[in-house]
């Protein structure tokens, strides 16, 4: 009971604490990569998830959850942060979003503001981290190991960015606008985690400012109260805990765009194993992607009767338009049955009947999007291990 | 601890060990009171553990300085055999890019004893 008065004591009376007294192991994984076993943890408002790291949290969606249906659930939702400095308390009552700089009439907005005085739309989009998937690069490379669950797919409630901007009046000669969120370096020196998008993006109608998950409170752990969300965009910009918009006149130049979460500019977006890019620029939208979920690797099924795989893909906007699969490691392809209900920025759930004879298969699956963007066959290579988008190969036996 | 019903009701406890673990739907009815109320929202951190591999009196420099900054799974998760080059680089950019306060001869130590454990 003393740990729970301590923190009763600092949460005070009426509030609301999540707290994590011990991220208590509930089992553990072992992701199919060196070094790949992981402990299974509760944390606030989260079922079991992979735990990366406890300080900051950073937790991984079991891959299972992926079909249970096509909204991933916000207490299974991946978790990631850069600082260990996150908000200890938040006040919905007296929380502040401030828009300012290169604007005409700087916004300080209460969230009830924000939720009244704006129009408000949902968008069912896909988040996911730069690094998904890091830990099968190969050769291997630093940063978090991460199977490939940190993505995930909400619909997000909010208000357009646009309208804030347009409420405050943007200025002649705007060039970006940076969003910084609560969470900050536990010590001085380490650069504050701020990110930046051209002012023709931001005001693209599409990147919100999000105070609804699916349907509830975003889960602190992903951004309480407020968070960006940049449809198709990696999850580095998807700002939590958003409370800073700034209006710039010049390319933003923080260390979070200028030297972090660059990708090699130039056309494959990738370098030859080991070598490092001769040119860089921010990493964008996401890549074609799509995977299997209705059965694992090392899955085992009825040979000689029809069973139907199911799966899911995404893209960065250009919409998923066709998903093959082949049921001989790739020597036919087969084109499955698409879904599509949710938009462009959101899983699109993918099915196709199989029958197979007796015996091991390699089965893979290939999303194109409609303007010809398609999964390749071998990786390629980048040197912090982003934007992994190899087809997806998995081994099941009929018998 | 105490399950969440015997948490005094004007506070809602939601705890990672056994409290979320009771039902999902205690989790939103507490979520949609503290919106209403405007209540404010306290996270602590959890507590974390010391790793295995970093436990013993050999590995001290690495929990005493990169502790301050972060949990030890940063570095127990890495990949194996990157080669001691892989650490020093690792432990260069906490001095140089985040600022860590650590002393030349302690960086050094910290990146030998790295890539002695992890290769």
């Amino acid at each position: 009971m003393t740990g729970i008065d301590r923190r009763l004591f600092m949460a005070g009376a009426g509030g609301t604490l999540f707290t994590a007294a011990a991220a208590k192991a509930a089992g553990s994984v072992t992701l199919p990569f060196g070094n790949g076993t992981r402990p299974l943890v509760r944390m606030p408002q989260k079922r079991p998830m992979i735990l990366l790291t406890t300080r900051p949290p950073q937790l991984e969606t079991p891959f299972s959850v992926f079909n249970e249906g096509l909204i991933t659930p916000n207490d299974a939702f991946f978790v990631r942060y850069h600082l260990s400095g996150l908000p200890s308390e938040i006040d919905p009552a007296t929380y502040t979003l401030k828009l300012g700089g290169h604007v005409n009439a700087p916004l300080s907005l209460s969230l009830a503001s924000l939720k009244r005085d704006f129009p408000v739309t949902e968008i069912v989009a896909v988040n996911q981290c730069s690094g998904n998937s890091r830990g099968f690069v190969n050769p291997r490379v630093g940063g978090g190991q991460m199977g490939n669950g940190a993505m995930g797919n909400a619909r997000w409630r909010g208000v357009a960015l646009k309208h804030l901007l347009a409420k405050a009046g943007v200025r002649e000669g705007a060039r970006q606008v940076t969003f910084n969120g609560l969470d900050n370096p536990p010590i001085d020196g380490i650069p504050d985690f701020v990110k930046a998008l051209d002012i023709d993006h931001a005001l693209d109608g599409e990147v919100m400012v999000a105070f609804a998950m699916n349907g509830a409170d975003l889960p602190f752990l992903n951004g309480y109260p407020l968070r960006l969300i940049v449809p198709g965009h990696y999850g580095t910009y998807w700002v939590k805990h958003l409370d800073e918009i700034n209006v710039v006149d010049a390319a933003f130049d923080g260390y979070w765009m200028k030297t972090a979460y660059r990708v090699p500019d130039n056309a494959c977006l990738c370098v030859e194993p080991g070598t490092k890019p001769d040119k860089t620029k921010p990493i964008g939208r996401f890549n074609v992607r799509s995977f299997v979920t209705s059965h694992a690797d090392g899955a085992k099924l009825a040979a000689g009767r029809a069973t139907e795989l199911r799966g899911i893909a995404f893209s960065g906007g250009d919409p998923v338009a066709k998903v093959l699969v082949s049921t001989a490691d790739g020597r036919n392809w087969r084109e499955a049955k698409l879904g599509g209900a949710l938009g462009r920025y959101a899983f699109n759930e993918w099915r196709t009947s199989i029958e197979l004879p007796a015996g091991r298969h390699a089965i893979k699956v290939r999303a194109q999007t409609a303007g010809g963007e398609m999964q390749p066959l071998t990786a390629s290579w980048q040197p912090a291990g982003y934007m992994r988008n190899v087809v997806e190969t998995i081994q099941v036996e009929a018998v | 601890m105490k399950p969440v019903r015997e948490i005094p009701a004007s506070l809602c406890v939601i705890a990672a060990l056994a409290v979320l673990a009771t039902s999902s739907a205690a989790v939103s009815s507490t979520r949609s009171k503290a919106e209403k109320n405007g209540t404010p929202v306290a996270f602590v951190m959890p507590d974390e553990a010391t790793p295995a591999e970093l436990g013993d009196a050999g590995a001290e420099i690495v929990v005493a300085n990169c502790a301050t900054c972060h949990s030890l799974e940063y570095i127990t998760t890495q990949p194996r055999g990157m080669g001691p080059k892989f650490w020093q680089d690792s432990v260069a950019k906490m001095v140089k890019v985040y600022s860590a306060p650590i002393e030349p001869v302690d960086a050094d130590a910290i990146a030998a004893t790295l890539a002695k454990r992890f290769g």
